[in-house]
């Protein structure tokens, strides 16, 4: 075993090197992933380690490089494109909503797109509106992606292995807040079951179910209910499409009340589907109305006081878990 | 609510218990442990078809034996019933 | 308080040039305010009335504070602020011929309102926000006529067969929660309140219902006796292929063919109140349900002619239950429009039942017991029960509670899917 303290950046950047030592159709390409390092320095060092035939940098153009990504999955190889952030993800969704995932689709089958797209996403470093926003539902509305967006550090390593993995387009998205947080990294580890969400900390008060970059806030924000008294169970999604109902009704069955906790804006948010959902498929075993604590519907802004106002805080969320609860609970 | 784990009995005590479960649920004020084990369980408890045919579902959830109606007879005093179930559970 | 120089920090406002109520338009001067530099006008930048003066003269605020809320014209006013000013209804005011339709839908007076139309005219949509409002505050639906329950404390309520009109709400808002259904469950029920001394009181109750019927009402019986072969054959057939918990009972059997047959008899399910009989319209089937521990209740099936048989069975099932624990609803217990009544439980061949006022039949059933029968011109036998029929006399008469008592006979031999 050799588990041992990393850092969130350095668990993707093991499961990268791992896919590509692993297997020679692998390659990482993207801007400035290679001289420079990567924009978040993910990628820093693996040129040099790997050569660049692995480790590619590309021109300024999300549209032709992420293009350049569906073909060359198409000719075979299995390429891990890096976005810098899902904002500019945008120059390129034409390549992946109408080309990556229809395309097994519009072939009758005979097309596979075995694509990784990895890119940052959500806000908290004063990045403002170019670079700070929360997307993951875009992609998450569209069949035949998936989409994974790790919350932990092991699973930052095992989320780029799985996606390598598959035989399909999969969006992988990596929370801005979270490339420093240190954790636990067995490499040696087989690959967790990333498609499937992880309960973090069980409870029996309420669920809050979150993913990605929230997921630490939800955890100080259980430890903080925790000490008045309200015992919450902490539901990591990881995967965002598919949706593992399975594990969220579970979850709500036992507790009965639930907070879903979304940095993405609250209209036509994955939050919304959650909630939809739970209500669908789990109605009778509501106690409460559910809450949502998502981002206030502005751009993000730049100022800290300002940008720490809009997102979704460990304060925000004990709040609305209170709300959830009965009054003398 | 004490919900009850179908837990199929394996000897003839876990049949016992079964049994005074299912009359305890039907009649809590009854003391099922003192019933004369041939006598009419309707007479001896009062209970009408309605209460029997819970006695009977509960047995069946309790045991997953399904027992058809031309059986009542069978599983109408605790002696019988008891034989009943033994046989049908395979307990000796 | 606005920033009348890059260095200045704070300002004291001086005095006040409009005040509530007044209409402003941007660029009016609405107050003086004083600076290191000297006294400054403060022009207003947004136009519509103003609402609230937050900040007395005389005070020294940083730069930023508020200083009056103003109310913009695009905003609509909050029926709050339209009853505030009553003033307003003294002076006419136009409106549009959908607002005044959607005002006298809605039965608002239009008088009180405040419109944000051209020259202050009522537009659909002013009218829609209070009514909006107006349905909000209750008005409409007065506070606490809604039950209000999480959809886990309905589903646990109707498991455990709790009344959540009767449960304490916990829950915010008033919310009747899971935890709440759970502790009215577990409470001493109405029933063992009963067995712990108002047991009189049940005694009482029956006493007084029964005296008043004698009393009252002029009874007239008839009998029937019915082969219950093709029945019980039938019911044998049926619950053989179901498992315990979806078998019936031969007591729904006697329910059902007694809704059946009042279709065709409708002064025999009514209630006669001061000598007329109403007839209804729906069949409230009340059933006898003898209580352990002694005593007796008659509560309703209610609508028992929209359910088929197997719903009748889980109703009865239920109902028994409920009145067993003590947990029957009012409604049940003031609504039987007739009622059955089956002793044959315990062994008596017939009954001879007492009505229970106001209601004009009661059905009553003796045990089903092999007796000798004659099929043929052979005596053979058969399984049979008496059907008898206590029936108010000012309503109907022996000839129509004897053909009542045949068609109730005829469903029974032949028994079939609803």
């Amino acid at each position: 075993m050799t588990a041992a303290t990393a850092t969130y950046r350095e668990a993707v950047r093991s499961g990268i090197r791992r896919a590509i030592q692993q297997d020679t159709r692998v390659f990482l390409m993207g801007e400035d992933v290679g001289r420079y390092g990567g924009a978040f320095a993910v990628s820093a060092g693996l040129l040099e380690e790997l050569g660049p035939e692995r480790i590619r940098d590309t021109p300024l153009s999300e549209s032709a490089f992420v293009g350049a990504g569906v073909g060359a999955a198409l000719g075979g190889m299995r390429p891990i494109v890096e976005v810098m952030t899902v904002n500019f993800s945008l120059l390129a969704i034409d390549q992946l909503v109408n080309s990556a995932a229809a395309l097994r689709h519009m072939s009758g089958g005979q097309l596979s797109v075995p694509l990784v797209v990895r890119m940052a996403t959500g806000a908290g470093r004063q990045l403002a509106a170019q670079h700070s926003h929360s997307f993951e539902n875009w992609y998450a509305h569209v069949p035949g992606l998936k989409v994974l967006a790790p919350g932990t550090v092991q699973d930052a390593r095992d989320c780029v292995l799985a996606a390598v993995d598959d035989p399909d387009p999969v969006i992988v998205f990596e929370h801005q807040l979270l490339y420093n947080v240190q954790g636990t990294l067995d490499d040696d580890a087989p690959v967790a079951d990333v498609w499937h969400a992880a309960v973090l900390e069980t409870g029996t008060d309420l669920t809050l179910v979150t993913y990605g970059g929230s997921v630490p806030k939800a955890l100080a924000a259980a430890a903080a209910l925790r000490s008045e008294g309200i015992n919450p169970e902490v539901v990591d999604l990881r995967c965002l499409r598919p949706l593992d109902w399975q594990t969220i009704i579970a979850s709500v069955t036992r507790t009965h009340r639930m907070v879903v906790v979304d940095e993405g804006w609250k209209t036509g948010s994955l939050a919304g589907e959650i909630v939809a959902g739970v209500v669908d498929r789990g109605f009778y075993e509501l106690d409460a109305a559910p809450e949502r604590v998502c981002s206030v519907e502005v751009a993000v802004p730049y100022a800290k006081h300002l940008e720490d106002a809009v997102l979704p805080s460990v304060s925000r969320i004990v709040e609305a878990a209170r709300k959830v609860m009965p009054r003398h609970g | 609510m004490s919900q009850s784990v179908p837990l199929r009995p394996s000897d003839r005590d876990g049949i016992r218990r079964v049994l005074i479960e299912s009359l305890s649920y039907v009649a809590p004020e009854a003391d099922g442990s003192s019933l004369q084990p041939t006598a009419d369980i309707r007479e001896a408890l009062d209970i009408d078809s309605m209460d029997f045919l819970r006695y009977v579902t509960k047995l069946h959830a309790l045991t997953g034996i399904d027992i058809p109606e031309r059986d009542y007879s069978s599983v109408s005093t605790l002696r019988g019933a008891e034989t009943y179930l033994a046989l049908r559970l395979g307990v000796t | 308080m606005p920033s009348l120089g890059a260095d200045m920090d704070a300002g004291t406002l001086r005095a006040w040039r409009r005040g509530p109520g007044d209409e402003v338009v941007r660029g009016d001067i609405i107050a003086e305010v004083e600076t290191d530099k000297g006294i400054v006008e403060v022009e207003v930048y947004a136009s519509g009335v103003v609402e609230r003066l937050l900040v007395e003269p005389g005070t020294k605020v940083p730069v930023g504070t508020p200083l009056a809320l103003i109310r913009a014209a695009s905003e609509q006013t909050t029926p709050r602020v339209a009853i505030e000013k009553p003033r307003i209804a003294t002076s006419v005011r136009s409106s549009t011929p959908s607002a005044r339709k959607l005002a006298r839908e809605r039965d608002l007076d239009l008088s009180h309102l405040r419109g944000t139309g051209r020259h202050g005219s009522i537009t659909r949509s002013d009218v829609a926000a209070i009514a909006g409002s107006v349905e909000l505050a209750g008005v409409h639906e007065p506070a606490g006529t809604r039950l209000r329950a999480s959809p886990l404390a309905r589903a646990r309520a109707a498991v455990l067969g709790v009344d959540l009109r009767r449960v304490e709400p916990t829950g915010r808002q008033g919310v009747v929660i899971a935890a709440d259904v759970d502790r009215a469950a577990k409470a001493p029920t109405r029933l063992s309140a009963a067995e712990a001394g108002t047991q009189t009181g049940m005694r009482k109750a029956i006493a007084a219902a029964m005296a008043r019927s004698k009393r009252e009402i002029p009874h007239y019986y008839a009998l029937h006796t019915i082969d219950m072969e093709p029945a019980l054959e039938w019911l044998r057939d049926r619950n053989g292929e179901r498992p315990v918990q979806r078998r019936l009972l031969p007591a729904v059997l006697f329910l059902r063919a007694v809704v059946l047959a009042i279709r065709d008899f409708p002064e025999l399910n009514a209630h006669c109140d001061g000598g007329r009989a109403e007839p209804s319209e729906a069949v409230h089937l009340g059933v006898a349900v003898s209580l352990r521990g002694g005593g007796l209740v008659a509560p309703a099936i209610l609508h028992a002619e929209r359910l088929n048989i197997d719903q009748l069975m889980s109703e009865f099932q239920d109902l028994v239950l409920r009145a067993r624990a003590g947990q029957l609803r009012a409604s049940e217990m003031s609504s039987p429009t007739i009622t059955v009544t089956s002793l044959g439980e315990r062994g008596v061949e017939a009954v001879l039942p007492v009505i229970v006022p106001p209601q004009v039949a009661i059905v009553g059933f003796g045990a089903i017991q092999t007796r000798p029968y004659v099929v043929d011109e052979k005596v053979v036998a058969r399984r049979l029960v008496v059907a008898s029929l206590a029936a108010d006399h000012r309503v109907s008469d022996g000839h129509r509670g004897g053909k009542f008592l045949a068609a109730i006979a005829s469903r029974l031999k032949e028994p079939k899917e609803p």
